[in-house]
């Protein structure tokens, strides 16, 4: 569904990516896993239009994407949710909602898309006319959830979605990817919380310094020393 | 001091502050979307006011549809303003923008000068928005019960397009993040397009109404009214719209206070806005409706 290839990107002189080569197949969770710096948001960003690559290509369902603006990219079914949320702090939550749809006039597909979210997020329906800033870090990942499903996307790009959330609620986000993946959505999820990603992953990347070092089936990377060993604290008993 | 002499000056103050106002909520709601100070939104003013003259004069249009026409114009000017110089540079760091801004309104203000010449033409007055209601010993011009309406009119329609519309729910969000609004699929240059459309349209709103005030129409004449306005929309809060509305009032009534309390310092009256400017920087940067900025 998502090819790339030999991705080159540079930020001046920085090479963040040197040749990364990725492939996302339908209704699969694919897993991109990496340490700080290590060009994950990078890819995610040029995938989506808002870094441009050097070199290499994007694929998406066989057309070549690369250089597209964001916005059309976007309406293709490619949909990135940005590192640290991003939900618009000074609109409402039901805005926040409708800017996922902005294109949607249909009011009887709009409300079904509204009622799709609310039945996933009850907690977006019931403070839906409060200003998205006053949501807590876990809610307010769940809204950013809930405005890219709006879109209704055909893939959907998550960039660290349990940062900086507490272990419950992260688990929550794991639970809420699975059945989002159950519905029919592709997934590519970059995450440093290798653990829980690689247990929910079809297939993983393991990014480091701009290369892809190791790739694989989620259950073989889990269980890779070499992942063990630098991605989950070595710890080995399962959890 | 005397009680109408009061009424009277308070009639004034509101008439100019109203313009203010007008002129402000355009420069406002640009900077709202893209942090930018276009310098050249005074010179819709006189864009308009030319437009508005040359349809009625020249080519003897009446004068609703030469009104209609200058505005739509200046609006399709702002767009074409947005993207021809500010477009390109969209990217590059705020200065760049400010001095293209800044050479954006040199542009207009000598386009003006050697297509139409220097020489200030008067201004028609159609018949409606002439007169005035003696109010007691107050004289009240149509004109000005016209303008306070008017202005009111575009400023609700200017709070229900910014809360109430899509459109207006990208502006905010675009004023607060514009590559996650790129990543909702929404073509930003269109929701900045639209912002110079709205935010010029008023400016040309304004620039007809200044001119059946002070109808002498020449190619400098947007150059005090956009600094004025510049300094009502910081007074206000920049980024606000109802702020911007205040902040002309608010500019508009101490102008003439400043006449009222000393008749004799008349000569200051365009001295007051950058007094105001100056002391509201020093005690609340963000103006009197600005929130505090985040970042
Ligand atoms: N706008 C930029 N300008 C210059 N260098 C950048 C820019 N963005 C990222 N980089 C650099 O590119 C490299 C990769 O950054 P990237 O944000 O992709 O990492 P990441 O894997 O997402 O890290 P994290 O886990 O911290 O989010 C880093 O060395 C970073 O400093
Ligand atoms: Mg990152």
């Amino acid at each position: 569904m998502l090819q790339i290839e030999d991705l080159h990107v540079n930020y001046g002189g920085i090479r963040a990516l040197k040749g990364v080569s990725i492939e996302v197949g339908e209704k699969e969770i694919v897993s991109l896993l990496g340490s700080n710096g290590a060009g994950k948001s990078t890819t995610i960003r040029a995938i989506s239009g808002l870094v441009s690559a050097q070199s290499g290509d994007i694929r998406f369902e066989g057309k070549s994407i690369k250089g597209l603006a964001p916005h059309k990219i976007q309406r293709l079914g490619l949909v990135h949710i940005p590192e640290g949320r991003k939900v618009f702090a000074n609109l409402t939550i039901r805005e926040n909602l409708m800017m996922g749809a902005y294109y949607v006039r249909e009011k009887s597909r709009l409300s079904k898309l509204f009622d799709g979210v609310y039945e996933m997020f009850p907690v977006l329906e019931s403070r839906s006319q409060q200003l998205a800033g006053t949501l807590s870090g876990g809610e307010q990942q769940m809204l950013a959830i809930g405005r890219a499903l709006m879109s209704q996307p055909r893939l959907l790009m998550m960039d660290e979605p349990s940062l900086g959330l507490a272990p419950l609620v992260a688990a929550d986000v794991f639970r809420i990817i699975e059945k989002i993946r159950i519905e029919g959505v592709t997934i590519f999820l970059i995450e440093q919380n290798a653990n829980a990603a690689l247990r929910i992953a079809d297939y993983a990347f393991l990014l480091e310094n701009g290369v892809i070092s190791l790739e694989g089936p989620g259950y073989e990377l889990l269980m890779n020393p070499k992942v063990r060993q630098a991605y989950l604290g070595g710890v080995t008993e399962e959890t | 001091m005397d009680y109408s002499f009061a009424l009277q000056q308070l009639v004034y103050g509101l008439t100019v502050g109203c313009l203010y106002g007008l002129l402000a909520i355009g420069y406002t709601m640009v900077y709202g979307v893209l942090r930018l100070i276009n310098f050249a939104h005074g010179d819709l003013l006189m864009v308009s006011a030319y437009a508005g003259f040359f349809g009625i004069v020249i080519f003897q249009i009446p004068w609703p549809v030469s009104f209609a026409g200058a505005i739509i114009l200046t609006a399709l000017l702002g767009i074409l303003i947005d993207r021809g110089a500010y477009k390109p540079i969209r990217k590059s760091p705020r200065i760049n923008a400010l001095i293209t801004a800044i050479g954006v309104s040199f542009l207009l203000e000598n386009l003006g000068l050697v297509i139409i010449g220097g020489r200030p033409k008067s201004f028609p007055m159609p018949d409606v928005f002439a007169g005035s209601i003696l109010l007691g010993a107050v004289n009240i011009p149509a004109l000005s019960i016209w303008i306070l309406v008017i202005t009111l009119v575009l400023l609700a329609v200017c709070l229900v397009v910014v809360r109430k519309t899509r459109i207006g729910m990208a502006m905010r969000a675009l004023s607060r993040d514009m590559e996650t609004v790129m990543l909702m699929g929404v073509d930003k240059d269109r929701v900045i397009s639209f912002t110079f459309a709205l935010g010029s349209a008023l400016a040309a709103a304004g620039g007809i109404m200044w001119c059946m005030k002070y109808p002498a129409v020449e190619p400098f004449m947007g150059v005090i009214p956009g600094l004025k306005a510049f300094v009502a929309a910081v007074l206000g809060g920049i980024g606000n719209v109802t702020g911007a509305a205040l902040g002309g009032l608010i500019l508009g009534l101490a102008e003439v206070l400043i006449v009222a309390i000393e008749p004799d310092w008349s000569g200051y009256r365009d001295a007051v806005a950058f007094f105001l400017m100056i002391i509201i920087l020093l005690t609340r940067p963000t103006g009197i409706m600005g929130e505090q900025l985040p970042d």
